[in-house]
Parts: C-alpha cells; structure tokens; sequence
C-alpha cells in the first residue's frame, strides 16, 4: 500500500463524485428535499405530519443509499464499461489501492451528508439527545449500512452494462425508499409489503437511528436491545453483499 | 543486453477461435517493432498478453526478464501501456488523471511539460469527454508515458489523430527508442510502420507471416515500375522489348525487365508518343507486401478501424 498513490486516488474520486451533478442531485437533494416535505406536509393518517425522531433517521438512510448505492454503483459500472478498471490493472495503482481509495472517498461525502442532513433536522427542531452507547451504535449503524448499500451497488455494477446497472440502481432506490420504511412508515403499507420491506437493509438502518439516537427509548430500557438486533442483522447485510460484490465482480 | 519483451509459442483461444497461435518474437531495448496485421489477426491479444492483462493458453511471456501477468507489481512501474478501448475516464480532465497517473510512479515525467508536449494545454482543464477522437488518443499516450516507461505497447496510437498531430506523434516515439525504450505498436497504417519501425512482424490469423525490417521486407522486387496517363498497347510494349508486361493498378504498369533496360522503354514510350510519368525500378510498398501475405481481400485503410469502433 503506497500513501502517495491512495492520495492521489481518494483526490480524483472525490473530485469525481462531486463533479457529477446527479451524484449531488440523490446524495443530498433528495434527502434533504425529503427531510422538509414529509416535516411540512402532514401524511400521516391522524393529519399530523411525522416526527423529526423518525424522519431524520429516514433521511440520513436515504442519504446512505444515494451515495454508497446509486452514485458509487454508476459511476464504478460505467468505469468498468469504459475500460477504466481495466486500465488502472496495468499502472502500479494496486486494486487494494483503488479499493480504499473509493471507499474512503464514499465516506468522506457520507460525514458531508451527515452534517448537511443533521444539520437540516436540528434546524428544524430535531433534538436528538444519545447517550455514548446510543451514538457509538448509530456510527456503527452508518458504516454497516455503507458497506452494505456500497456491497449492492457494486454486485449489481460488477456485472450488468453500464445503462442496466443504472436503471436497475435508481428502481432498487426508489423501490426502498417506498419499502424500506423511510418516505412511508412500515406500519402504513399492506401485510406482505410491510414483512418485506421490514428485511431491508434500509429499514434495519432507520431501526438503529431511531432506537440509537433517542435516549428517551433507552430509559425505558426498552430501545437497545432492538438497537444490538439491528445492528446484528446490518453486519449480516455488509458481510453478504460485500461478498456477493466481490463473487460476482468483474474487472473489465 | 536481454530482449525487452520476448514472446514465445504465445497461444490465445477464446472459445473455438485461436486468437493468436503459436506466435514468437523479442523487442529489444532501443527498438520499435510494428506488430501489423489484419482486423481478428491476433494484435491486440498479443499486446494484452504481454500487458499481463489476458493469460495465455500456452507459451509464455516476458517483459523485463519478468511473467507480466504473475509478477505483475513487478513490471507495472515500467510498462507504460495505451490500450486500443482507451480506459481514459470521460468525467476527468486530462489535467486531473495525468497528475494522478504520475503519483503511481517513482520518478514520473512532470505532468505539465508532458502536456505541453503533447500539446494538450488548451484542452488540459475540458473534460475528456468533450476532447476529439485525437485529442482523447493524445490524453492516452500521455498516461502512458508520463511514467517514464521502459516497455510501451501502443495498440494502434495514432487512430483518430490528424496528419500533423499523427507526425508529432511519431516524433515522440522515436525519441522513446533514442531513450532506449523496447517499444511494441500495433497499426493499419503502412506509412506509420514504414516511417516508424525497425522490425515489422506482419501476422495473420494468429501466426507470424514476416518479421524483417521495412526495407527488406520491401526489397527490390524485379522489373520496372511504369506510370503513364495515356492508353496503350502493353502486348506491343511486351512484344518489342520480348518481355511480361502486367497491369498493378490503375496507371502502374509492372514490366519485367532488369533495370539497365530502363532507357529502353522511355525510348518506346517516346516512340508511341504517350507521356509518361514515372519509370523506376520496382520496390515493393509495404502495403502490397502486406497485402500478398496476409493473402485476403480487407483493404489495409484507415477506414475500417474507424467503422470498428
């Protein structure tokens, strides 16, 4: 591992995810766009609109699956689709390199994401008051969700054509933002809809924020068990996509 | 001093298809071998064999004494490699991945001069996707040089470029073998192999047909060459002078007669009141050279790379 070739990797692929305007459009328009609607536009079924509690955890998860997901699926499948991978195999850069070097410029725009949604919800009156146990599992509930998000998007980019590989990311996007309990609560969809819905990854990475980042539910003693199950269930997701990714992956 | 590359009994299928099939050859440090051949003749297999980016199915390879495919941390540093898909990433700026580039070697060319060099600086600061087939070419052979390669394999370098940018080019890479360089390039283009090459390996359906330098392959060939406007009688030609009078193409005549007889047949041209305008004695081109041993009908142009793309 040479430090003078990740930096020079973790440069170009951050000044590649910014530059891309569909990148900034999922990473932080939509989420943040989300975030205000759903906090002014009373959709729950009493007329109240839903509570910051829950639609900033929401946020932040969509926020995961547009940057780990969508932008670094796309960007890396029209990379392959271009020759690009496989031209980084004849230069010094080391796939352990490149693969760092992505990984971290991914979580440098998911702490960007942070801020910038965190920073939107408390604004708008969110008031998340963790204790250290509840903000050490939300850190490690973002970085499980990363990898597992990050291990879909690269499955589905390590195979398909370019063009099919983003089609199939933006449906599997919109398909878990409607499932996965963030734009519409599980509670509120139809039976089977909600038992899948509950098995992914989104909706395990909303239950850890949630139960993590109210300090109120662990007082009832109640949140952190849920909390650790969640958390069980993300390493699941992580280790089996990344897997999966790193099986069905190919260079060129 | 050892071969740069060596390639030997190199076998490449995909499937049922022999790619490359039984090929051998060395680039010694300080050469540039033209690797020419027809589309489907086995080119670019063999330069990503040696790339160390495909594994060969039997013989073997190696560039600096080293298998590039197992060792292949070894020979990265000095292989610098211009692949024929490009692999130039289309959101970049030239300016951004050349820079980049330069960080994975130890004692890289500064990216400015090679810029500058390869005359890119009006284009440094554009996306490669907005930059012409010659400009993105150019974006490309400067990634692979910016290492300061011992080893390049150029898999068809010039398409794309316009005749200035094509010349310029070509200038770069002789001053590659002036540095020593073992230099491997794959072209359709005679000119450039004529131009360019010290040893021409011509091949065609995977096997070595010629491996020579140009001129030899293009030897004296014997007989005169005729290149007259007018019509006339070549039985008549044949008959005064008691010789084969066959037609190449369109005004070039080829008259088999040595070459002190040359005066001769001004004589009867002159004779017959058509002008000519041109007598020499033969030597092949290349091109024909080429033609007759790769021995089928793909015209050798340009055109057809382009239509392959």
């Amino acid at each position: 591992m040479s430090v003078r070739r990740l930096r020079a990797q973790v440069r170009l692929e951050l000044t590649l995810l910014a530059r891309n305007g569909e990148n900034l459009l999922i990473s932080l328009g939509i989420p943040v766009g989300m975030l205000l609607f759903l906090h002014v536009v009373p959709v729950l079924p009493d007329g109240s609109s839903a509570p910051l509690d829950a639609l900033a955890p929401g946020a932040l998860t969509v926020a995961l699956m547009g940057s780990g997901m969508v932008a670094l699926g796309i960007s890396t499948a029209f990379e392959r689709e271009y020759s690009v991978l496989r031209r980084y195999g004849v230069t010094p850069l080391r796939r352990g390199e490149l693969v760092a070097a992505k990984a971290t410029a991914v979580l440098a725009v998911q702490a960007v994401q942070v801020l910038v949604i965190g920073g939107v919800a408390v604004a708008l009156g969110w008031r998340p008051s963790p204790t250290a146990a509840g903000l050490a599992a939300a850190v490690a509930g973002l970085v499980l969700a990363s990898a597992a998000f990050a291990g879909i998007g690269l499955a589905l980019a390590g195979r398909l054509p370019a063009l099919r590989a983003l089609a199939a990311l933006n449906a599997l996007f919109v398909l878990l933002l409607f499932l996965g309990g963030v734009a519409v609560p599980l509670a509120v969809l139809p039976g089977a809809l909600a038992a899948i819905g509950g098995l992914t990854p989104t909706a395990w990475t909303v239950a850890v924020l949630v139960g993590a980042l109210d300090a109120g539910a662990v007082d009832d003693g109640g949140a952190l068990p849920g909390v650790a199950t969640a958390l069980a269930v993300l390493v699941l997701w992580a280790a089996g996509a990344l897997a999966v990714a790193s099986r069905l992956f190919r260079w060129s | 001093m050892s071969p740069a590359i060596t390639v030997t009994d190199l076998v490449k299928t995909y499937g049922e298809h022999r790619a490359v099939d039984g090929l051998s050859f060395t680039v010694e440090p300080g050469e540039i071998l033209a690797l020419l051949g027809p589309n489907g003749a086995g080119k670019t297999s063999t330069a990503e064999c040696i790339a160390g980016l495909r594994h060969p199915d039997a013989g073997h390879v190696e560039v600096l004494g080293v298998d590039p495919r197992a060792e292949r941390e070894r020979v990265a540093g000095r292989l610098g490699v211009m692949l024929q898909d490009g692999g130039v990433h289309r959101s970049a700026t030239p300016a951004e991945l050349i820079g980049t580039f330069a960080a994975y070697y130890d004692d890289p060319l500064d990216p400015v001069a090679i810029i500058a060099e390869l005359g890119l600086d009006g284009v440094a600061r554009r996306r490669v996707r907005t930059l012409s087939g010659g400009e993105a070419q150019r974006v490309s052979l400067a990634l692979a040089l910016v290492g300061r390669p011992r080893v390049a394999l150029l898999d068809e370098p010039t398409v794309g470029m316009d005749p200035a940018t094509r010349r310029a080019t070509w200038q770069r890479l002789d001053a590659l073998r002036e540095d020593g360089v073992a230099v491997l390039l794959t072209t359709h283009l005679m000119e450039e192999a004529e131009q360019l090459a010290d040893r021409v390996a011509v091949i065609d359906r995977g096997g070595l047909v010629a491996l020579d330098a140009p001129d030899v392959l293009t030897a004296p060939d014997r007989g005169l060459h005729v290149e007259t406007p007018g019509p006339f009688e070549p039985e008549r030609l044949a008959a005064a002078l008691s010789c084969e009078v066959t037609h190449l193409e369109g005004q070039r005549w080829h008259v088999d007669l040595p070459a002190e007889r040359l005066s001769a047949v001004a004589v009867w041209f002159a004779s017959q009141g058509v002008a000519l305008s041109g007598v020499t004695v033969a030597r092949q081109r290349l091109e024909d050279v080429y033609l007759r041993l790769t021995d089928n009908d793909e015209p050798a142009s340009a055109h057809d790379e382009d239509a392959e793309r």
